[in-house]
């Protein structure tokens, strides 16, 4: 590929391709420097390709402003048919968008966060009335989805929950029983135990792991139904979508969720006893009694309330992402995840209010 | 020639996706015991015409009358009223994937009446069978062709005896076997249970085999309405091209 200068005529000579076309450009400056073009002569140009036209069109830009009259001549029959189907003038005027200003971009983000609080409102606000709607009337749902729906977040999630309580209890137990252990005081690992799992780690491991497992179900189903035009369907059969899908979930949760708890609180008791009997040396029936001594009924009830707190939080957002999905594939794994971060930071944004408002 | 009452009219119905204008301002009747097929290039705003005239998209302004009730304003349960007695094939079938045929087509049975399980069963059944599906009802809808999800989406549409029949492009992905069978199909619903049948679908053959009335739609705007000969009579440029690019 040559490039050189002719009086006012810029020769291209050889081949303008892909390949050649960067060479091309790194020679334009110097070859033009400050002398004015007039013309373009393509009659030496042999093969030319999309990125050759599209070069063609930046350097009419580049020479525009420093002549009055630019013309291109001497394309074969060949070169011209490339030019002509590759050329862009009209779309290049179409594409060019107006540049955004930073108020403007502030605005539109602040609109449509308000928009989209604005959906979620609505959602949860729908998902409570038609549970509560849902708790005398079984009307819009299909028969056995409780049931089923209890099966597939609570009973499955079991092991998981079991085996990470277990774990839990495990470390915590090890790291401040060591620590206790430097003063003398054995004994208050089963207090201390007893306090943080049934007030904090009971309900926040459970929230995390149904999160992850079903908060992330809940997304993909929604959405998947969303792109393949169930959820359209359930409509035109004149059938609610929140309540034949969301409403189950929503009162199996509910249920398991605080059953969930409590399995992951006696776990994680489980795995602490282990170390503060094996380890620690305190007597079994001393453990037992300290733990069952330190938990009052007041830590039952906020434990609980956690548990069925998350457990609706988790659901509507997972529904929210759900129907919220865009696109088709890679839309509901967008949303599958956002679902779970979203909710993973909703359980542990409530678990601090709860910590504030029942020390 | 006395004087048809339209079964749905369609006043300035716009719809909008963000800034963008799909449909703009259309007006149309469609006719009961008709088959009226909406058609026109891809992208001119077809599927959104059906979906915005069923509710399932909110349309940015207009009216859209079903037996004389503007189904935009009403409330959900008049509006799921007018639902009831109509039917919808989607494009991909929509046949929930978690549960099977049968229980696919007993969801509407099942939810909007109080009939016995045994009457049910025979819907179901019956059903099946007037789309030629009897074979596979307690298949899964994965276990499915692309032409029997299409049968089987059907006979659910049909479940409930509906007085109108929407279809979006129901020869999608078919072979011209399948697809000339299911135009046989909706042809037979028509002429047998007189049923209202909406269509879209830009298929050259189905249009020819089983439309009364078409609806020309080119970017977002009703070019023609009208018997499909007056259709190609009519001399304009879009619908000549559309037809002749379809004859070769």
């Amino acid at each position: 590929m040559q490039l050189y200068l002719s009086d006012r005529t810029l020769v291209l000579e050889g081949e303008l391709n892909k390949l050649t076309v960067p060479i091309a450009a790194k020679e334009l400056k110097a070859t033009i420097k400050q002398n004015p073009v007039t013309m373009i002569d393509l009659s030496r140009i042999s093969m030319i390709d999309s990125a050759g036209v599209a070069f063609l069109e930046e350097l009419q830009l580049y020479l525009a402003p420093k002549t009055t009259l630019l013309l291109i001549k001497g394309a074969s029959s060949n070169v011209q048919a490339v030019i002509d189907t590759f050329s862009s003038s009209d779309s290049l005027r179409i594409t060019k968008e107006r540049k955004k200003g930073y108020f403007e971009e502030v605005g539109e983000k602040f609109i449509n966060f308000c928009q989209e609080l604005y959906s979620g409102l609505t959602l949860a606000s729908e998902i409570f009335y038609y549970s509560g709607v849902g708790l005398f009337s079984r009307k819009g749902q299909r028969k056995g989805s409780l049931t089923q729906q209890a099966t597939q977040l609570g009973s499955q999630a079991l092991p998981i929950v079991a085996l990470l309580s277990l774990i839990v209890g495990f470390i915590i137990a090890l790291q401040s029983g060591v620590q206790l252990q430097n003063f003398g005081a054995n004994v208050f690992i089963a207090d201390l135990l007893a306090i943080t799992t049934v007030r904090e780690m009971g309900p926040l491991i459970t929230a995390i792991i149904v999160a992850g497992r079903s908060g992330s179900s809940i997304a993909a189903e929604i959405a998947t139904m969303q792109v393949t035009e169930e959820i359209d369907a359930l409509k035109m059969m004149a059938l609610n979508p929140i309540r034949y899908v969301v409403v189950p979930k929503f009162h199996a949760i509910t249920i398991v969720m605080p059953i969930l708890v409590m399995f992951s609180v006696l776990v994680s008791e489980f795995g602490g006893a282990l170390i503060a009997i094996g380890l620690l040396d305190i007597a079994p029936e001393t453990f037992i009694s300290r733990s069952i001594a330190m938990i009052s009924i007041k830590d039952i009830i906020v434990s609980f309330g956690k548990s069925i707190w998350f457990a609706w939080v988790i659901v509507i957002i997972g529904a929210y992402y759900g129907f919220q999905v865009k696109g088709g594939a890679e839309g509901v794994g967008k949303a599958t995840t956002s679902a779970v971060v979203s909710s993973i930071f909703g359980v542990i944004v409530f678990d601090a209010i709860f910590s504030l408002l029942y020390l | 020639m006395k004087k048809q009452t339209p079964i749905i009219e369609i006043r300035d119905l716009t719809a909008k996706y963000g800034e963008t204008t799909v449909l703009d301002n259309i007006s149309v009747d469609i006719y009961p015991q008709e088959i009226t097929v909406i058609l026109g290039v891809s992208g001119c705003g077809k599927t959104t015409m059906l979906k915005n005239m069923l509710r399932l998209y909110e349309p940015a302004g207009g009216s859209v009358r079903f037996w004389d009730q503007d189904i935009l304003s009403l409330d959900d349960a008049a509006y799921n009223e007018v639902l009831k007695r109509t039917g919808m094939l989607f494009q991909n079938g929509a046949l929930l994937n978690s549960i099977s045929v049968y229980e696919n087509i007993s969801i509407p049975l099942e939810m909007h009446t109080n009939l016995s399980t045994e009457i049910i069963d025979r819907m179901i059944r019956v059903k099946l069978a007037l789309v030629g599906l009897s074979e596979a009802i307690y298949k899964y809808p994965a276990e499915l062709s692309g032409g029997m999800k299409k049968r089987a989406a059907l006979a659910r549409a049909l479940a409930l005896d509906p007085h109108i029949l929407f279809c979006d492009e129901p020869s999608a992905g078919l072979d011209p076997v399948t697809s000339a069978a299911l135009d046989e199909l909706i042809l037979d619903l028509k002429k047998q249970l007189q049923m209202t049948i909406v269509i879209v679908t830009h298929e050259l053959g189905s249009i020819h085999r089983i439309a009364d009335r078409i609806i020309f739609l080119d970017e977002g705007k009703i070019l023609f309405t009208g018997n499909l000969a007056d259709a190609m009579q009519a001399g304009i440029p879009q619908i000549d091209r559309f037809f002749k690019v379809g004859m070769f």
